[in-house]
């Protein structure tokens, strides 16, 4: 083996690479252009939104091995403040949602810091306390309604400008927030920043050893991972146009892990098709009642057992791609 | 100390429950130097790394560096003065080809990469150093192979490669040769030989042929205590080291 064969297939594998993902994105953009003639557009921007919280997620568990089991506290708490900031407020759509992202960011620096410095499974309980803490908190707060939630959000005017009552203009709104989100996520992961936490993944003492303060680099991540994930549950409520318990609940946490596991973790385009599955599965599975639930836990385990790199990652291993 | 010492511990204790795994150490180390630290398996070796490193917190005992105590800094910070270490247990980035595991390390020279907006493309002008570091451990040829899936002597020599990639004023190598075949192992001593030119190295080795060769100073520890030092001469003739560590087999 040479040297030069050696580059020249890496440069074959980049190229392949590159078709690869056009292809997927591609793909994926059509689909979302396609999906409201064909399905009921309100199931569509839901999944859309979904799917932006399995992206977030999969920032922390693809690319730094971190797993947090609560995550729905970013979801649920942006979802809140969104839906109050739009509808006791008054502000226009973009501004509510931008004041649940802060307040997902805000949340999700302040439980990295606490959290950050356990790891594997420690971490994961820490999130799992804290996402209960949440939950308490979005029981008792006078604003959050408890168990009715915050109905009767407005959509209003994006900017003043673009009235989101119009369900088309809703449809292209979400759609865009959903593209800027997943490819704000894949630069961050393809940045320089990223490479470090690929690192951190694998092999944190040695990054260490090499003078990165890794725990800056986990809470940076984790932060942002918190801000995304805030992003969607603010959209999630202009959508719904309304935020509730459900939002912010242990179940919410556990089906974005489960959307991740069967996309692919660690693949760009698996956490999204994994939001859509379970998300279309809960719609179409409706009639079945209580065992929806019993369903998608068989579908899981049928998932994890036959393609344990979920089904993007099994897509990509085939076709020598990174996708 | 004198100014001539880059690394001075004063009493190094390491106690693991009622264990003590390195009891005071006190070690000097030369500027300029290639400075073994040998001894039988669980010698606490590794363990003096450890601490060295701040990987590990010492129970008692001081670190200096450079005229600076380090005892109570954390490990990246240690790092980042300049006083890097490798591992035994052959510490790679395996699912980053052989190129991308050495930029890591150089992307210490911008210095944080917390900038998640820019475009990893920002990194290119770093991969001519990247090859020439790989080509000096002799790794051209698995630039872009995966690091989990080379053998496991070329993983040591990524290894290196990657510290080297930190240029480190101190660099603590714990067996770096272990696992390697001949040509490798007279590879790498020539580079460790080469690259000491402007450092000074601390390592860990049980090849005592390498050691022989290269080191200009010798440490010898067994169950913790330092019982020996002195250039391989000395330390060699020492009964107490002859009977402790070189004993049956290789004297
Ligand atoms: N974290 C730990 N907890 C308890 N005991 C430990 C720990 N780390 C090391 N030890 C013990 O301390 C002793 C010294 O270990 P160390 O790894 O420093 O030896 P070493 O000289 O590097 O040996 P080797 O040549 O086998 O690498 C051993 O008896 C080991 O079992
Ligand atoms: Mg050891």
């Amino acid at each position: 083996m040479t040297a030069t064969v050696e580059a020249a297939s890496a440069r074959d594998f980049t190229e392949r690479n590159r078709k690869a993902n056009w292809i997927a994105f591609a793909t994926m953009v059509a689909l979302i252009a396609v999906a409201p003639f064909v399905a009921y557009p309100f199931f569509v921007m839901q999944a859309l939104c979904f799917a932006l919280f399995a992206c977030a997620f999969n920032l922390l568990i693809g690319y730094v091995n971190l797993l947090s089991l609560g995550h729905a506290m970013f979801l649920g708490l942006a979802s809140y403040c969104c839906a109050h900031a739009a509808k006791v407020w008054g502000f226009e759509p973009v501004s509510a949602i931008a004041v649940g992202v802060l307040a997902a960011t805000v949340l999700g620096f302040a439980v990295g810091a606490l959290a950050i410095r356990s790891f594997g499974i420690y971490f994961a309980m820490i999130t799992l306390a804290f996402a209960q803490m949440v939950y308490f908190f979005s029981v008792e707060a006078p604003f959050t309604h408890g168990e009715d939630g915050i109905q009767g959000v407005p959509q209003g005017k994006a900017l003043g400008l673009v009235d989101l009552s119009n369900p088309w203009a809703l449809y292209v709104f979400v759609a865009l927030v959903f593209l800027f989100g997943f490819l704000a996520i894949e630069r961050i992961v393809q940045s320089p920043f990223g490479e470090i936490l690929k690192a951190i993944r694998e092999n944190e003492p040695r990054v260490i050893s090499l003078g990165y303060r890794a725990t800056l680099y986990k809470l940076a991540a984790f932060t942002l991972s918190a801000g995304f994930a805030g992003l969607a549950g603010a959209t999630k409520a202009i959508v719904a146009q309304n935020a509730s318990l459900t939002d912010v609940s242990l179940s919410t946490s556990s089906e974005v892990v489960l959307m991740t596991l069967v996309g692919g973790m660690g693949t760009f385009y698996g956490p999204a098709l994994g939001a859509l599955i379970v998300i279309a599965m809960q719609n179409y599975l409706a009639q079945f009642g209580e065992w929806v639930t019993v369903i998608q836990g068989a579908v899981f385990v049928a998932c994890v057992l036959a393609f344990r790199r979920g089904i993007v990652g099994e897509l990509a291993a085939r076709a020598k791609v990174s996708l | 100390m004198s100014d001539d010492d880059i690394l001075v511990t004063e009493g190094l204790t390491k106690s693991f429950g009622d264990f003590r795994a390195v009891s005071d150490v006190s070690l000097r180390i030369k500027r300029g130097a290639i400075h073994a630290l040998i001894g039988p398996n669980g010698a606490g070796k590794t363990t003096c790394f450890n601490m060295l490193t701040k990987f590990v917190a010492p129970s008692a005992g001081t670190i200096t560096f450079n005229g600076r105590d380090i005892t109570r800094l954390r490990p990246a910070d240690v790092a980042r003065l300049g006083l890097v270490r490798s591992f035994q247990i052959s510490a790679v980035f395996p699912h980053l080809n052989a190129l991308e595991n050495v930029r890591i390390a150089l992307q210490r020279s911008r210095g944080d990469s917390f900038d998640f907006w820019r475009s990893k493309a920002a990194l290119k002008p770093l991969n001519a150093r990247a090859l020439e570091l790989l080509d000096s451990v002799g790794l051209t040829s698995f630039a872009y192979a995966t690091a989990g899936e080379i053998s496991y002597g070329r993983k040591r020599a990524l290894e290196l490669a990657t510290t080297l990639a930190v240029d480190p004023e101190l660099m603590l190598l714990d067996e770096p040769m272990a696992g390697m075949g001949h040509e490798d192992i007279d590879r790498i001593a020539e580079l460790i030989r080469r690259v000491s030119a402007n450092r000074t190295i601390l390592m860990v080795e049980h090849n005592l042929q390498v050691v022989a060769n290269l080191s200009h100073r010798i440490t010898v520890l067994t169950r913790g205590r330092v019982l020996a030092e002195g250039d391989y001469r000395t330390v060699s003739e020492n009964p107490e080291v002859r009977e402790a560590y070189m004993g049956a087999g290789h004297a």
